[in-house]
């Protein structure tokens, strides 16, 4: 019963008239739109927001995706080598990841990469790396963490990230598991408070936080780890939000997002296997 | 390299205090109309493993009659949980985590040598009365625990809904601001308790402190946060609140604002000095409007075991177990590498949290989180007078170019960061504006004279 095998090669349709072939690596491949932004993102971060990222670690951490990305992809002889993916993981990860020290942040982007090679059901990756890398570590090590607030509430900014990561996702055919995730957990804040009676200026301000932008542009959507079918990204969005509420409101915990995609992403070949839908594939990438 | 600092904290809580009305967590009421103000809240947040213990310490310098504060609580408190701190305790942990001054002398020019400095303290505090109950029940007020603790009488309430318990409240004496009812019925749907206090007049003066003393109370949840909303309603303008959290892995930050490094390490003009609380309120009110008010500034991660330059000694393992360091067993702290200044214990860590809020820009509670954070910060200024003795030598005449442009610099630096007229700060400095020419005209600066 499973219709999963074409796999959509193009991710968009070919810019017209677009000598393909001969220039594949300048089609319109998302992951470059990706890079971009969170490059963009990381700029403002360390130069603007003068979020705690030291550009030693930024590095370490970018080299240290490359090499495992390499190092995997000989060892499971999975294709050629393609940088874009590791590179989006690491980007994230120094958006992300605070730590001390510089080798548990080297390990971090080790075990963000490692885990699409091994974590995988069926030829899909369990979890997003990025994410799986930060709860694993933060489990693990209680050394590593993320500073959610660290991205402040200003409006401008969270418009200028949702429209930059708008662009992402709708090249990268997801942006109905972003859109689907931010309105369930838009309508949970607000119905929370209508509930406790508190002003809208509470939940607008849970919602204006650059943290949740990140998270809904460029985690949630990872098209590699959302389930196949429309059907089933909405029900995974709505799960996602569900259950971060439940982390944040009734154990009071942080980073219930993160929690959320984590324990969210272990039900998708479940969901995959009610929902079935076609596989995406970025070209030519494990 | 042998300096002493200057600590100015007591006159900051004092300056501080002065012009803006100020409030905690909780809010004040009064039984009658009386006029209450409600100085810079400081808050010790003792924290591990999901259990608290909280020390609240109030300016508060109205009729004792007056006072009453109600804070919400995640827990019934029972008798137990509740206690009276020293206010010293709290002045101690403000005094050591202060910003802080630091004076350089500068050497001779001709003879190189090293430098040598000095320093200076600090200050702060609270107090209220007591009241009747019945009517609770038909109100669906429930009256959890009633005690008296110290010179408070003290009552955990709780209700089915706000009207019942603003009702309760007022009945009783307590003047509720305006807008207070539904911020109460948020806290009971969330399930949270109200901790009621007041001064029980007799035994305040039969325990004869002139003051209130700190209240503190420990409890366990998995809630690391501090209500503000109720703070936002009871004075006039944005309320002032430090937060001293005392935790064992590392720093703590808000995960629901941005928490930022007070600019730090910068050299200013020496007549700061004499103006360092000044100085500090100003530059604070500089970077609240510079972060438009939507950040809470750190102004102080340290291992407690240790400090350097010390704006006062760490706080003694005594100490600390009285502010409700819990872990802390007898004789078990250990003593840690490094310039320890004093009998400091480790296994403390202590971030010092600074935030001037009002209801539009902090809508909601503070919400924390430690992290595994260990780096050291402080917000530290720099003096470095010059030479004042004779120099004649070829070197001398460079320093004192030098010493030209850097007085340039240092009003630049002050006046950025504070927000003063840099043709003030320039006068108050001494500084003539010389632009990159030291003063000098081209053909002095060519020949050398």
């Amino acid at each position: 019963m499973q219709t999963l095998t074409p796999v959509e090669t193009a991710v968009h349709p070919p810019v017209a008239g677009a000598a393909a072939p001969v220039l594949p690596a300048l089609r319109w491949d998302p992951r470059l739109y990706q890079i971009a932004t969170l490059s963009g993102l990381l700029g403002y971060g360390v130069f603007w927001l003068d979020l705690e990222v030291q550009t030693r670690t930024a590095v370490a951490i970018i080299v240290t995706a490359l090499v495992t990305q390499l190092v995997c992809t000989r060892l499971t002889g999975r294709g050629r080598f393609d940088p874009r993916s590791a590179l989006i993981s690491a980007l994230s990860l120094c958006l992300l990841l605070r730590t001390g020290s510089l080798g548990l942040a080297m390990l971090t982007a080790a075990v963000a990469i490692a885990s699409k090679f091994t974590l995988r059901v069926r030829d899909k990756h369990v979890f997003n790396p990025t994410n799986f890398a930060l709860v694993a570590m933060m489990l693990a090590t209680g050394s590593v963490w993320v500073s959610p607030g660290q991205w402040g509430s200003g409006l401008v900014f969270a418009f200028l990230l949702a429209s930059a990561g708008g662009l992402v996702v709708n090249r990268a055919a997801r942006a109905d598991v972003t859109l689907a995730f931010l309105a369930s957990w838009a309508s949970l804040l607000v119905a929370r408070s209508l509930w406790l009676g508190e002003p809208l200026a509470i939940p607008l301000h849970r919602l204006e936080n650059g943290a949740l932008v990140l998270f809904a542009f460029f985690m949630i959507s990872d098209p590699r780890t959302t389930p196949d079918s429309r059907a089933g990204r909405l029900l995974f969005a709505a799960l996602v939000a569900l259950a971060a509420y439940a982390v944040q409101f009734t154990l009071f915990r942080t980073n219930g997002l993160l929690w959320s995609l984590a324990v969210c992403s272990l039900i998708v070949p479940l969901i995959d296997w009610l929902l079935p839908g076609r596989r995406y594939q970025w070209r030519s990438s494990p | 390299m042998k300096h002493v600092t200057a600590l100015v904290a007591a006159l900051l809580v004092v300056a501080l205090a002065a012009p803006t009305v100020l409030a905690f967590c909780g809010f004040y009421v009064a039984r009658a109309d009386a006029k209450l103000f409600n100085q810079a809240s400081q808050v010790v947040l003792v924290r591990h493993d999901d259990k608290t213990v909280l020390t609240m310490a109030n300016d508060f310098k109205g009729d004792l009659k007056e006072f009453a504060i109600v804070v919400p609580v995640p827990t019934v408190l029972e008798k137990g949980q509740v206690r009276v701190s020293d206010r010293a305790l709290v002045e101690h942990l403000d005094a050591y985590s202060a910003p802080r001054l630091v004076e350089y002398f500068d050497d001779d020019p001709c003879s190189p040598r090293y430098p040598a400095a000095l320093q200076a303290p600090m200050g702060m505090a609270t107090a209220r009365r007591d009241m009747a109950v019945d009517r609770a029940n038909s109100l669906g007020v429930t009256i959890e625990a009633r005690y008296t603790v110290g010179e408070y009488d003290i009552l955990i309430l709780s209700a089915r809904e706000s009207g019942g318990l603003e009702t309760w409240l007022r009945d009783n004496g307590y003047r509720l601001p305006a807008g207070a009812s539904p911020i109460l019925g948020s806290y009971l749907k969330q399930g949270m308790k109200f901790f009621v206090a007041r001064v029980n007049l007799k035994e305040q003066s039969r325990l004869g402190f002139t003051y209130l003393r700190p209240l503190q109370m420990a409890f366990e949840s998995p809630k690391f946060m501090l209500p503000i909303r109720l703070g936002t309603l009871n004075a006039d303008g944005a309320q002032e609140l430090f937060v001293y959290a005392l935790t064992r892995k590392g720093r703590v930050e808000t995960t629901n604002y941005r928490t930022v490094r007070l600019p730090t390490g910068m050299e200013l003009p020496v007549y700061v000095k004499e103006e360092f609380p000044q100085f500090y309120r100003a530059m604070f009110s500089q970077q609240v409007e510079r972060e438009d008010m939507r950040a809470v500034f750190l102004e102080y991660a340290w291992d407690m075991a240790w400090c350097d330059p010390c704006a006062a000694q760490p706080l003694s393992v005594e100490e600390l177990r009285k502010l409700g360091v819990f872990w802390l067993d007898e004789g078990g702290a250990g003593v840690r590498m490094g310039r320890r200044t004093a009998g400091g214990p480790v296994d403390v860590f202590m971030t010092r949290l600074h935030v001037r809020y009002d209801a539009s820009h902090f809508p909601e509670d503070l919400v924390f989180q430690e992290t595994a954070d260990r780096a050291n910060f402080q917000g530290r200024y720099v003096l470095r007078h010059p030479w004042k003795g004779e120099a004649r030598c070829a070197a001398a005449q460079r320093y004192r170019e030098a010493l030209r442009a850097r007085a340039e610099q240092e009003a630049g630096a002050l006046a950025s960061l504070t927000g003063w007229p840099i043709e003030e700060i320039r006068r108050k400095a001494g500084v003539i504006p010389g632009g990159e020419n030291n003063g000098r005209r081209w053909w002095e600066r060519l020949y050398g004279e």
